[in-house]
């Protein structure tokens, strides 16, 4: 449906608003515009429940004076529009204290960045995208006799354009694309219901394999049918890849320049300490080419590029933005991040990379011997101190039983803290996933010598 | 309250138009959102940024499905578009919308519009925090607060005839601060908001900054939480989360039509015991989730879903509540014109009850105190639900002793519902902010002090 738009170019509108916030009296000013096409589809029973298309744009104008930060965004990009939004966003700065620091970055070259986008997000209509979502719910009911229903599956998409300007000089755009699919399974049995999530990420949609998403959804709750809590004690846990992931999405944010130089962040004050076992390395790439968040620069136009995080169990680098590189001297690592135009660049990751090991996960269970797989972790927005590093979640999974997956449990909590974690990190699988959950992450399953279960 | 964003004549048109292949409802909800917030951190005033955006969703229902479009903008162009798109996968016959009829709505009252106050006064306010936070002693090593304000402008019509509107503003500040003594860091925050202007702000808004500085100070002196099974008495106000958690979300009609909530089939029977009585109410004066209608037009109300320990209400939207031949609850909530409305709570609470706190405190052997929240999470197909302690203690003898960080309450809904054996007469209510869906809307929550006779505290102390 982008055709049929009303276009606005983003690159002149961004263009035109830095000219009207210099105007408006800002000493250096950067626009951020963005154009988002998308579309979802929701299936229950068989049925399409909905089906959504959208599109959004619009821009957001970070404004200085001299150290003095403001900042609007708005979806009017007509010219009135954008010159109203440049005079808020100076209004805005006049608001801000000085900061040093806080200057726009000046513009590097940026190296263009293939396969961000595949042309079957456009080509495939929305009848083909619902049978997509059919197919994947169909395969979970299809797969076990214990599959009682599905609670949703879903496919969505969207293409986003993104152009920015500075008055440094900085000038660019690209374009990508991006669709997932997944199902919440419901399976009964010994009287109780239990929910199994199935997923898969692609460019687009003719990459997705809705068969295997169903069919992982049903797995995953049929496997914990009859859970019960397991015994409070302390022992082996292996994470799977959609629960490592979430943590080394915790990890990735307590790497972040800004809560570090804070005295926010359990890394604070560790650059070159032993941080990790030696079987845990990190990394952030914002040009994998399957990475999500991959772009060619990030949210204020610095490129996008590889930094190892943690490497031989020692913290190699934090991750910084322009002011946080500038108040340490040092270069930004291209992690300023954004959630679209509505929002101030801020330092974060981009894809988080856990390096896979040599184990398959069969083995890595055989190394755990008596211990616990945990397939699915809750509440961690709210069980875990990204200051202090201390954390209590709530968990689900399996029974490691002489090295083999036995009874399912639930309902108990696994606590501790991140770098005790880390380094109690013993093995890491070599079957990588890539998972959207801790923000976009590529991880294997990860072997944890010692963790505190608490259960009955 | 303010005009209607769209023009009678152009929202009924916008609605024959998406009625055009055919379709049982219709509707289009227009908005104007805007706001501004801004941060101190370091002692400085930061991160100071204003929003406004406009625009628009139409949704056609046909049978079971839903078919939505929305576009940015409120030209009446933009709106047909919408109108066209959202119907260009039905093959029907033509519908015809009924004639549009205003019905008119008092919003919930706004003394004095933040829009109006000075942006410097906003940064000052955030200073005075800082400075009542950092009072408190050298131990507090950092401190960051923010100031919000938020505005949403809304007009909904609908193919049975409605043409209604609401304008709502909302103000809210948060401070977190960390502590340090020696190697040991804690932290603390609190948080004040409300369907309300800036007169929110008038009292003494220092007192969180106090309260958060004085929350990192204690838990200096914790110890690590325990694990295992035991009594909890869940304090007031944001432990009100728990109710929302193991039983709010579970009651919203969307989850038990699709199989995928614990309390399916429990309509009329008894969940809890006899002294627990519970609503969501969208109509409490000004609180952090109220608003005069919600996102379907449908006033809002107050909804007794638990009486005497008996399930008697679940919460409905529009389309739940035509699928079951009953009134909606005035709980069909959405974040934005960009999202469909699903059913949501609005302000769940369970209501007042007789025992003291100290009471309930003294009749615990050996347990776990939780004053206070993070947040939770519940998965209502199974009933699993989780929430973080940001600040506990242990209680032993009936005392209350060591501060403890680190837990994380954790249990399964209908178990832990009939558990509570005590309600305290304490009651008052927090602000919080729910995620559903992909979508965040403000929710409050509230109880006195509840006593659950037993729960699995997770910590890492066996």
């Amino acid at each position: 449906m982008s055709g049929q738009l009303p276009s606005v170019e983003l690159s002149p509108a961004a263009a035109r608003a830095v000219e009207a916030a210099l105007a408006a009296g800002a000493g250096a000013a950067e626009a951020y515009a963005a154009r988002d096409t998308g579309r979802e589809v929701r299936v229950h029973g068989g049925a399409v429940e909905s089906l959504t298309a959208a599109t959004q744009a619009g821009i957001g104008i970070r404004a200085w004076d001299g150290g003095r930060v403001g900042y609007a965004y708005g979806t009017d990009l007509s010219d009135a529009g954008v010159a109203a939004l440049a005079a808020r966003a100076a209004e805005m700065a006049a608001v801000a204290d000085s900061d040093e620091f806080a200057a726009p970055p000046a513009p590097a070259e940026i190296e263009a960045l293939a396969g961000l986008d595949n042309p079957s997000v456009a080509a495939w209509n929305a009848g083909q995208v619902a049978e997509l979502a059919l197919t994947v719910e169909r395969a979970a009911l299809g797969a076990d006799p214990r599959v009682a229903g599905v609670e949703t599956a879903v496919y969505a998409d969207s293409t986003e354009q993104v152009a920015i300007a500075s008055s440094t000089g900085i000038a660019a755009s690209y374009e990508s694309s991006n669709c997932f699919a997944y199902l919440q399974a419901l399976a009964e049995g010994e009287g109780g219901r239990e929910t199994g999530l199935g997923f898969g990420l692609a460019r687009g949609p003719d990459d997705l394999d809705p068969e295997a998403i169903g069919a992982e959804g049903a797995e995953r709750a049929v496997a914990m049918i009859g859970a019960a809590k397991p015994a409070s004690r302390s022992c082996p846990v292996v994470l799977d890849p959609t629960v490592a992931a979430s943590f080394a999405g915790l990890i990735g944010g307590a790497l972040g320049a800004r809560a570090v130089q804070r005295g926010r962040s359990p890394f604070a004050g560790r650059l070159g300490d032993e941080v990790a076992s030696t079987s845990f390395a990190l990394h952030d790439d914002g040009r994998d080419p399957a990475g999500a968040a991959s772009a060619p620069f990030d949210g204020e136009g610095v490129p996008r590029r590889r930094t190892a995080l943690i490497e031989g169990g020692a913290l190699r680098s934090y991750l910084y933005d322009t002011y946080t590189a500038n108040r340490e001297g040092t270069s930004s690592t291209g992690s300023a991040a954004r959630a679209g135009y509505r929002s101030l660049p801020s330092v974060s990751a981009s894809n988080l990379i856990v390096a896979g090991g040599d184990l398959s996960t069969a083995e890595l269970l055989a190394e755990a011997g008596d211990g616990l797989f945990v397939t699915d972790v809750a509440g961690l927005h709210s069980g875990v101190n990204p200051v202090t590093g201390v954390f209590s979640v709530g968990a689900s999974g399996r029974t490691i039983r002489d090295g083999a997956l036995a009874e399912p449990v639930r309902e108990f909590t696994i606590a501790g803290e991140l770098v005790a974690m880390l380094r109690a990190v013993v093995a890491a699988g070599s079957e990588t996933r890539w998972v959207p959950f801790g923000g976009s992450v590529q991880t294997p399953p990860l072997l944890v010598s010692e963790l505190a279960i608490s259960g009955t | 309250m303010s005009e209607p964003l769209l023009d009678q004549e152009v929202a009924a048109r916008v609605l024959s138009r998406a009625l055009a292949n055919g379709g049982r409802f219709a509707e289009v909800f227009a908005e104007r959102r805007g706001g501004m917030s801004l941060a101190i951190d370091e002692s400085r005033i930061e991160s100071v940024q204003a929003g406004a955006e406009e625009g628009a969703g139409v949704r056609v229902v046909d049978g079971a499905t839903t078919y939505f479009a929305h576009v940015d903008g409120l030209e009446p162009a933009e709106l047909e578009r919408a109108a066209d798109e959202a119907a260009s996968a039905l093959r029907a016959d033509r519908g015809e919308p009924r004639p549009l009829s205003a019905r008119p709505v008092t919003p919930v009252p706004i003394e004095v519009a933040p829009e109006g106050v000075p942006a410097a006064r906003k940064a000052e306010l955030l200073r005075e925090l800082d400075q009542r936070g950092r009072a408190l002693g050298d131990e507090i090593a950092q401190l960051s607060a923010s100031y919000a304000e938020a505005r949403r402008v809304v007009t909904i019509a609908n193919s049975d005839g409605l043409f209604t509107g609401d304008d709502r503003t909302r103000t809210r500040i948060g401070v977190q601060t960390v502590a340090r003594r020696g190697d040991k860091v804690e932290t603390g925050a609190e948080t004040l908001g409300a369907h309300r202007g800036f007169e929110l702000l008038e009292d003494d808004p220092g007192l969180i900054a106090e309260q958060a500085a004085q929350k990192a100070l204690t838990l200096l002196d914790s110890r690590p939480a325990p694990s295992g099974s035991m009594p909890v008495v869940v304090g007031g106000g944001f432990g009100g989360v728990l109710f929302h958690e193991m039983t709010g979300h579970g009651l919203e009609i969307d989850h038990i039509h699709k199989g995928a909530s614990v309390y399916i089939g429990k309509l009329g029977e008894m969940v809890a015991q006899p002294l627990l009585n519970a609503y969501d109410d969208g109509r409490l004066p000004n609180e952090w989730g109220s608003d005069a209608i919600d996102d379907e037009g449908q006033p809002t109300q107050q909804t007794k879903v638990i009486e005497d320990g008996r399930l008697i209400s679940y919460l409905y939207d529009h389309l739940g509540a035509e699928k079951d031949g009953v009134a909606s609850t005035g709980n069909g909530r959405r974040e934005s014109f960009r999202d469909l409305p699903i059913p949501r709570m609005t302000n769940t609470y369970i209501a007042p009850g007789e025992s003291t706190p100290e009471a309930m405190i003294e009749e615990v052997k050996n347990g776990f105190y939780a004053v206070s929240f993070g947040g939770g999470q519940v998965d209502p197909a199974t009933g699993d639900f989780v929430f973080g302690v940001s600040e506990g203690y242990l209680i032993e003898d009936g005392k209350v002793t060591a501060p403890c960080t680190g837990a994380t309450l954790i249990g399964n809904c209908l178990d832990a519902l009939a558990a509570i054996d005590a309600v305290g007469n304490d009651f008052f209510m927090k602000t919080g902010m729910c995620g559903k869906g992909g979508q965040k809307v403000p929710v409050g929550t509230g109880q006195g002090h509840v006593r659950v006779g037993r729960m699995t505290v997770g910590g890492t102390q066996l």
